[in-house]
């Protein structure tokens, strides 16, 4: 009984996992360490062997941006085809478009804006982190990312003179810096709303 | 980008963290909210843990902690 187990184990495994390479992703010392111990048994598969390897760099540039952005609570876009996003980098707005040079930004508040054919959809991000692949592939990740029509101008004008007046009257480093992060996203937030 | 071990940022320099950091513009986001949106985000800040200090390699009574929007 025990004796079939590994043939009707490996027969399941090849029907659901027929599109996974599973050997090249096992190694192969611990195969044989493991066949020398019990060779009745199939070694066990390492998460590794679950993983679908990643799309190859193609080698002429595609035609279009390949997005994943996702927030903690859900997935905004997953694998969306798109021409172009404008990240807000720390280092400025940057545009990715496809055959963009592999690049991780961190985030800034301000606007991530996806342009796919004539429509270009905006949110605005509170921080996060940007990774473009070599393949034209980018993942976005965002603690907050929320459409600008969502907004209250009257909190964004009130929470920026508060945070102003609390960076006037800041004494210790701290104070300084949670005052500053506050004029920071209300000023981005600002002119978010305007522009 | 800066990695030079010479400019940090403003909030790293006072001696946060970035994940403290990315969590208080989250949240300064969230108040700003227009009112359905806001009441819905704001349910996800709230934690909710119990901790429980170890003293002489024996854990004390843990306490619940609820914390919304600190």
């Amino acid at each position: 009984m025990l004796r079939l187990a590994p043939r009707l184990l490996r027969r399941s495994l090849a029907r659901t996992f027929a599109d996974v390479p599973a050997t090249p992703t096992q190694d192969s010392s611990f195969v044989q360490a493991w066949q020398k111990i019990n060779p009745n048994l199939d070694p066990p598969k390492t998460p590794l062997a679950f993983m679908t390897p990643r799309p190859p760099t193609p080698s002429s540039i595609p035609s279009k941006l390949t997005v994943n952005f996702v927030l903690p609570y859900q997935s905004e876009l997953a694998s969306k085809e798109v021409d172009m996003v404008i990240i807000p980098a720390t280092t400025g707005h940057m545009g990715v478009l496809p055959g963009h040079v592999a690049t991780i930004a961190e985030l800034r508040p301000g606007i991530l804006s996806v342009h796919e054919g004539s429509s270009v959809t905006k949110y605005f991000v509170s921080s996060g982190f940007a990774f473009i692949h070599a393949n034209s592939f980018a993942d976005i990740v965002a603690v907050e990312a929320v459409p600008v029509d969502r907004f209250d101008p009257t909190l964004v004008q009130k929470g920026l003179a508060e945070f102003q007046q609390k960076l006037a009257i800041a004494s210790t480093d701290l104070e300084k810096a949670e005052a500053q992060i506050g004029v920071d996203v209300h000023s981005a937030l600002n002119s978010a709303l305007a522009g | 980008m800066a990695s030079s071990g010479g400019a940090v940022p403003f909030w790293r320099a006072a001696g946060m963290t970035y994940v403290r950091y990315s969590n208080i513009c989250a949240s300064l986001v969230r108040q700003c909210l227009k009112e359905p949106y806001r009441s819905e985000s704001l349910s996800r800040e709230k934690v909710h843990f119990s901790v429980s200090k170890w003293v002489d390699g024996k854990p004390e009574k843990p306490v619940v902690r609820e914390d919304s929007a600190e």
